[in-house]
């Protein structure tokens, strides 16, 4: 098996008036489906989580300030996973809850 | 009669491993052997002279006295011995002469073993030998007793102890306590042993339930050794036994009289231990000290909220989390398992059933026993295959028995 990242992206979101029961259903859709690649015995581990706030820096010393209207999807975090392929890590991104709020999964093998 | 061979058979289990741990202090590990022989000697002596004058008042310190006489006799007696020991021990010690170095104080008794459990559970041994090993030297089991417990016999379980011991002396492993920086990581070792020798007695395959039950109790009582001691009473030890405690709680109610398994779902919760469960809680409690979350913290969490009979949602999703958690940093197929049920039960058996298939663990009985569950909510022909390639793999005769009736079940619904 070989080493994949999948990294979510979503546009920017705001959730500070969701509430409780919201957010505590949004943490359940993402348990359950890390909890999904890792029953497959799939799941290496965890990316560092990225605080919402944050700047970008561009060429030129130019300096914006998040949400990152330009990249229209902010990175949001990634994990690392193992899978026979690209076809079979691209299979487990399925069901990702990026997927649900319009955003994406990238997936991308990493170099022994 | 058979009132005092209980008695005594008891007496010299537990005494056993506290006289070979105080003995094999002073010889040092690597004459373990004769720490045992001079611990099997006294029981000798103790049984031929009990049986014609009576059981003394206080038994224990009848053997320890004799236990040191023995201990001092061999000294003086095995020349040999003395000065290959002597040279080895005045570097650190004065002299090993005095009666007084003989020490079967409850102090000392108690360091001794703790150091004993540290040596034993040490990484450079193989952990299948150091369960035996356990077994003989921490819980004062008998080979034939061992045997039993791996479903084994007396030549293939003293060869076994045989090699663990060369290793403890190739590896010139010493009877103390870690340094304070190390302790950490052995101590996971000693929580992983004790782990196991308690799931040799819960899961194992011999039908001697007493057998099984003392299993269970002595992990149980070297888990307790740890908390009396301030370096090793961690949250992780805690956080194992309330595991153990919740487990054990079951113990009674998970076997018919005719020593077939009872399935959870079937249990009458009448006969589980309240007492033990209580317990389990109060360990359960004490392991939340601290920021440190181990995968004993996790499964007791799990085996608490199975100290609930009840099938709420509330309960399902609780579970269904903590083994999501759990399987982040400890996967084994039957967690993975155990998680998709819990998944069945929180989200329906849509869902479980689409995870359920990506599992593929196809040479394991129990999977074919979930899907055939998951399947029975929506296709009977289905689930019976599932339960016949279950019946094809499961290994003995009352898993058999239990999936038949499954199939049995399926057509009456």
């Amino acid at each position: 098996m070989k080493d994949f990242m999948l990294l979510f992206r979503q546009p920017s979101y705001d959730y500070s008036n969701a509430s409780k029961e919201e957010m505590k259903a949004l943490g359940k859709k993402w348990a359950d489906w890390v909890g999904g690649i890792a029953a497959q015995g799939k799941f290496i581990s965890n990316g560092a989580r990225l605080a919402p706030e944050g700047k970008v820096l561009k060429a030129g010393g130019v300096v914006t300030d998040g949400p990152f209207v330009e990249i229209r999807e902010r990175l949001g975090s990634f994990i690392m996973v193992k899978a026979d392929s690209l076809e079979d890590a691209t299979t487990l991104a399925h069901g990702c809850p990026a997927l649900d709020a319009n955003g994406s999964v990238e997936i991308r093998p990493v170099y022994p | 009669m058979t009132e005092e061979h209980d008695f005594l058979k008891q007496l010299f289990q537990q005494e056993f491993a506290k006289m070979v741990a105080v003995i094999s202090k002073l010889f040092g590990l690597q004459h373990i052997e004769i720490a045992e022989d001079i611990v099997s000697e006294t029981f000798l002596l103790a049984t031929e002279s009990w049986e014609s004058k009576g059981i003394p008042d206080n038994p224990a310190a009848w053997l320890y006295a004799v236990a040191k006489q023995k201990t001092l006799y061999h000294f003086r007696r095995n020349k040999l011995f003395n000065e290959k020991i002597r040279r080895e021990y005045t570097s650190r010690q004065e002299s090993i002469y005095e009666a007084g170095d003989v020490n079967f104080s409850q102090e000392n008794i108690k360091d001794s073993q703790l150091q004993m459990l540290f040596a034993i559970c040490n990484p450079a041994i193989a952990s299948e030998a150091q369960i035996g090993l356990a077994l003989r030297i921490l819980c004062g089991f008998g080979i034939d007793e061992i045997a039993e417990a791996f479903l084994s016999n007396k030549e293939a379980i003293n060869k076994r102890l045989f090699r663990a011991k060369e290793k403890l002396r190739a590896e010139k492993v010493r009877m103390e306590l870690p340094t304070e920086n190390e302790i950490v990581n052995r101590l996971d070792n000693v929580l992983h042993i004790i782990y196991l020798l308690f799931s040799e007695g819960y899961y194992s395959k011999t039908q001697n339930q007493i057998l099984r039950k003392d299993l269970c109790i002595e992990a149980l009582r070297l888990g307790i050794m740890l908390t009396e001691y301030e370096r090793t009473n961690r949250p992780k030890t805690n956080a194992l036994l309330a595991l153990m405690c919740f487990h054990a709680s079951r113990f009674d109610a998970r076997q018919s009289s005719d020593g077939a398994l009872i399935l959870y779902e079937q249990q009458n919760e009448a006969l589980w231990d309240t007492a033990l469960i209580r317990q389990g809680r109060f360990f359960l409690d004490l392991s939340a000290q601290g920021d440190e979350i181990s995968s004993y913290h996790l499964e007791a969490r799990i085996a608490s909220w199975h100290c609930i009979k009840e099938d709420t949602n509330e309960k399902w999703e609780a579970i269904l989390q903590v083994y999501n958690q759990l399987l982040l940093i400890n996967y084994s197929p039957s967690v993975a398992l155990n998680r998709t049920f819990a998944l069945y039960k929180a989200n329906g058996y849509e869902t479980a059933l689409v995870e359920a298939e990506k599992l593929k663990l196809e040479n394991n009985h129990f999977y074919y026993v979930l899907l055939g569950e998951l399947y029975s909510n929506c296709d009977q022909l289905k689930a019976k295959q599932n339960f016949q390639k279950a019946y094809d793999l499961a290994k003995t005769e009352s898993e058999k028995q239990s999936i038949q009736k499954k199939i049995e079940r399926l057509f009456y619904r």
